[in-house]
This record gives structure tokens, sequence and C-alpha cells, in this order.
């Protein structure tokens, strides 16, 4: 019997600490761990205590890269339990902050951490040297998200403008009209984007996921909808705990969710695209036809198409919600406290991102439970490495490693969110 | 709005014991005309912008080291940084990232020069270590004396 490993120790362009640890046995694939070390950062815990107004900014703190995703996810579960709406404008303005931060995460992962693996470079400083007017684009793109989120947000990272029933300050329509103007710039980059990516080879290899997004009446989601896959679930989000549930696994600091008697999903612009390719505008449909995309997408590795076509989305929604712009008559909603609970999926851009909250009378957060995207598609990863490997195993050493990394960087993970991720080790024996 | 031509950047978190060093230091210079203090993270392309357009620019960060407080001057814009030297933020693209990305396109200004603190402990929350806290001083009097320089050279050319 031979046994051997393959192992990649510190996994590169993720963000957070994890490692990959593969074990192959005469020939075969024995085994696929994606070990997530990143210390547990005990967010839920703390939140115990706290009032249910600082929920926003403190979830917001998880993450440097989707901190709208948790301040969204947190003030809709905070209103569900105080059933409170907001009105339209306001609705309208989370729209567009969620717009910035797709368009700021997006850019990133696209240009500087994964368009350097279907180059065949080791890092987005190497890429720059020979791709310079790309990584020029990509950066411009990524700030015009920035700009959006600063403007709307208060301040780029961690923004603080966002509170529950609204905002603490909404701004007037003439604060918006230079940010439309970078957004018709950001519009035209997005397309190249799709037309640049779409040109990489991609590894011939689709799987038959159960895709889960949110899917919304009228709109490509953000921050409503009931939540929806390809293989028939069709629940209201307030279901989710009794639909999905999370497991232990002992190689890993973040928990790995599962549907309840069915097992893996997939949750990100894979998932979100295939669900909703008919709510996107005209505009990215049409690119995302002219890149050879059908209306759904089954290889992980095209994800970096989709991302673009996600981006060009968010850079033409944030251009019609500025045009139909309504300054609000309040910058946010009353709220009442009273006791029960609340709960929200909203669409981060790697994936649908759950909180729940048991409050008391007063508003006191009393109990908190967070799901983020990554501790979603973990199993989902880990299962692509299983169904895929085989096929790569006459690779050489070094290019099956960075085959490997390239299928979780897929995923755009973000570890430090999820731990609540990578060193690649694989055993061949 | 033009941007001054020399920026002077302290990088860290503050909350995270000898990280605080880099936004320390600069929080004990003086303003002066025609120099920008700013404080960041030490993420990557939030470095690589604040670098653009400018002619000298200084970068104050705390590294891992075996000697905490121990003081480095790095000329940048010589030499690519160490690597292993800086923390790294969102997604491994830290400072020495940041300013390789620079290089990568033609955006490093002509005059860089990281000053680098040795640091003992960066966990959260934790007071920093008295060895670091002792440099301080001696970090920041040394920035003040490179602006000095750097801004009478400016003055000569404008």
């Amino acid at each position: 019997m031979t046994r051997k490993t393959i192992k990649v120790d510190y996994l590169a362009r993720v963000e957070g600490e994890g490692a990959l640890h593969v074990t192959l046995r005469d020939g075969a694939v024995r085994d696929v761990e994606l070990r997530i070390f990143e210390p547990p950062r005990f967010f839920e815990a703390f939140l115990r205590g706290r009032a249910f107004g600082e929920a926003p900014d403190i979830t917001a703190r998880i993450c440097g890269i989707c901190p709208v995703a948790y301040q969204m996810s947190a003030v809709h579960a905070m209103e569900d339990a105080f059933g409170v709406t907001v009105d339209a404008p306001l609705r309208a303005l989370r729209r567009l902050l969620y717009c910035g931060e797709w368009i700021e995460s997006h850019g990133l992962h696209i240009y500087l951490l994964h368009a350097p693996d279907f180059l065949g470079y080791e890092s987005a400083i190497a890429m720059a040297r020979e791709h310079q007017a790309e990584v020029e684009r990509g950066l411009q793109l990524k700030k015009v998200g920035n700009e959006i989120v600063q403007l709307i947000g208060g301040r780029e990272i961690h923004p603080i403008n966002v509170r529950v029933g609204g905002f603490y300050r909404t701004p007037a329509r003439r604060e918006l009209a230079p940010l439309a103007e970078r957004l018709k710039w950001a519009r035209d980059a997005a397309l190249e984007t799709v037309r640049w990516v779409a040109g990489f080879d991609f590894p011939d290899c689709e799987r038959d996921y159960e895709l889960v997004a949110l899917r919304h009446p009228g709109e490509y989601p953000f921050n409503e909808g009931r939540l929806a896959s390809n293989k028939g679930l069709d629940i209201a989000v307030g279901d989710y705990e009794a639909t999905f549930e999370e497991r232990h696994v002992a190689h890993s600091t973040a928990l790995q969710s599962a549907i309840r008697g069915r097992g893996a999903y997939l949750v990100g612009p894979l998932a979100r695209y295939s669900l909703n390719f008919d709510r996107l505008s005209p505009l990215a449909q049409e690119a995302a036809r002219a890149a050879g995309l059908g209306e759904t997408c089954a290889n992980p590795y095209k994800s970096i198409v989709v991302r673009a076509v996600e981006t060009l989305y968010a850079c033409d929604e944030a251009l019609r919600l500025i045009e139909g712009y309504r300054e609000p008559e309040r910058a946010a909603m009353r709220v009442e406290p009273r006791a029960g609970s609340g709960c929200a999926c909203t669409e981060a851009p790697r994936g649908i991102l759950y909180h729940r909250y048991r409050l008391d009378e007063e508003g006191t957060i009393t109990e908190a439970k967070i799901v983020p995207p990554t501790s979603q598609n973990q199993s989902s990863i880990e299962d692509d490495l299983r169904a895929f490997l085989p096929g790569w195993l006459s690779m050489e050493e070094e290019a099956l490693r960075w085959r490997c990394e390239q299928t979780i960087r897929n995923y755009d993970p973000c570890i430090s969110c999820s731990c609540h991720f990578l060193k690649l080790e694989v055993e061949r024996g | 709005v033009a941007s001054a031509p020399v920026i002077v950047i302290g990088v860290g978190n503050p909350l995270r014991a000898d990280d605080a060093a880099g936004v320390l230091a600069v929080r004990q210079l003086r303003p002066r005309a025609g120099v920008e203090i700013r404080e960041q993270s030490g993420e990557a392309t939030a470095l690589l912008e604040a670098l653009r357009g400018r002619t000298t620019a200084l970068v104050v960060d705390a590294a891992a080291g075996a000697e905490p407080g121990r003081l480095h001057r790095i000329d940048a814009a010589a030499r690519p940084l160490p690597q292993g030297l800086f923390g790294v933020s969102s997604h491994g693209f830290g400072v020495a990232e940041g300013i390789e990305l620079a290089r990568a396109l033609g955006a490093l200004p002509a005059a860089c020069v990281v000053y680098a603190v040795e640091g003992a402990c960066f966990d959260t929350g934790a007071p920093m270590s008295e060895a670091v806290a002792r440099a301080l001083p001696v970090l920041a009097e040394d920035i003040a004396k490179e602006i000095e320089i750097f801004s009478n050279r400016e003055a000569r050319h404008a």
C-alpha cells in the first residue's frame, strides 16, 4: 500500500488562517480536510447582554471585507423582532450601500486574489508587473466601491452610519451626483472585467450542487427574499434553523453547515446567479451571455466570471438607485424594543449570512446566533476537492498543490468570518 | 485637493499591544506644512492609494522580532522589504505587499523609508510591552529628523 499526503500549511490569498490536508492511498483520494485553525472569536457570546442597537457595530467588526453584510443582517434581524419596516428610500439606500460592498469585495477577489491563479502568477504583485493596466483597473473599481461605502456608511471600513431602523444621517441628492459619475466609469470597467476574465482557461469541472440563495419577487437579492434552492427548497428565513444545521468537526474551529437530511450545499455568487439570472439587469444578462455563461453555472472555477457579472450588476443597480433616489423624510424609523426574537438573511458577497437574536423587553440581547457564508461552504469546498482530485493525480506536486489552492480560492473563503481557514497537506499512499 | 508631497503613515492596531507602535509614534509628530500624517490599519490597497502622487513617504510599523524595541530604518525605494517582517492584514495583504504593489505599478514615491520597531506582543487588548514603549520617543525623534531633511529638500526644489 502506498500512502501520500499533499500539504498546504498556510493558504495564501485567503482571509484568515487555514490549511489543507489531503490523504491519497493506492492512488485514490482517501481524505480531504480543510483545516481551520484560526482561533474561535466568541462574537455570539459577547453579544449577550449588549443593547440591540449595538449589534450592527459589534458584528461589523467580524470582517474588514464584508462589514456591511454583518450590519445589514443585524439590523434586519432586529427589525424582524420589533416589527419595524423601513421606508422605501431607506431601503434603497441600504441596497446602494450593499452595492458598494459587492464592488469592493468582488473587485479585490477578482483582480488581486483569484486572477493570478488563472494567469500563472504566484501573487498579484508578480501579476501587476506584467499586467499593470488590468491591476490598475481593478484597484480603481474597488475604490469606487469604497467610495459608496464611505458616503453612505460614513467610512470605508467598519461603517458607522447604519442603525436599527435606518441610518444616523442620510445623504442629500446632490451628494450622490459625483458618485454617479464615478459609477459610470466603474460600469464600463466592470464590463471590461467580464470580458477579461471570460478569456481565462477554466478546468472542465462541474458538480451537481444544491445551490442556496435568497430569491426576491422583483430584485437580484441583497437584503430580502425567501431562501430557495435548485432542488426545491423554498422557505421563509424564519425556517432557516429548522432546515439547516451546524456540525462541529474536529479539524476546524468553524462549524460546518448542512441541509438537514441532505448534506452539503453551496452559497455565494454561483448560487445567487443560477437562481436569479432573470433578476439581473439587461446589461448584466447580456454581458454574461457574451462571456459564454448559461443562465445557470455549476463550474466553481467560473465563479470569477460570475463575480465580474455581479460587479457589473452592482454598478448598474447603484446607478439606478442614485437616479431614483428621493431624500428620506427621516433618517431612521422609530424603534420600540420588545421581548422576542428576530432573524434575517442577507446576501454577503460570499453568500447568505444568517443572524438570529433573542431579546428581552428592554431590547437587551440574551442570545445571538450568526452563520457566515464560509462555514456554510466548507463542506462543498472539501467535496469539490474529493470530486476533482482523482483527475489531477498525474500532476506534478507543485502544480497539484496550486490547483488545490485555486479550488479553495474559487470560494473567496473568509476564514476570519467563519471562526468562527489554509495550510495544504496531501498525504499520498 | 492636491495631496501633500510628503506623507507619514503610522500603521497598526492601537488595541493590539505592540502593534500600536506605528500609530502612537506618528501621533507624537508636530503638524508641518507640506506633510500629511495618516494612520492606517496596514491593508495593502489603502497603503498603495496613500502612496500615490507623493515624492516622499515614511511608513512606520511594528514588526515581529526577537529584540523588542529594536529599531530598523529600511530604504524601501532602494530594495524590496524583507518578507515576513510585517504582520499581514486582510487576505495576507499587508504593508510589504502594499509597497511592492506600488513598486510594480510605478506608484512608489522616489523616497520611501520604512521604520520598523520590533515587537513582542500582538495580543488583542494587551498593554504595550515596556521595551517598545521605551523605544517610542526615540522612534518619533528619528522620524521627525527625517521629515525635517525631506521637507528642506522639498523646499529647495520648490
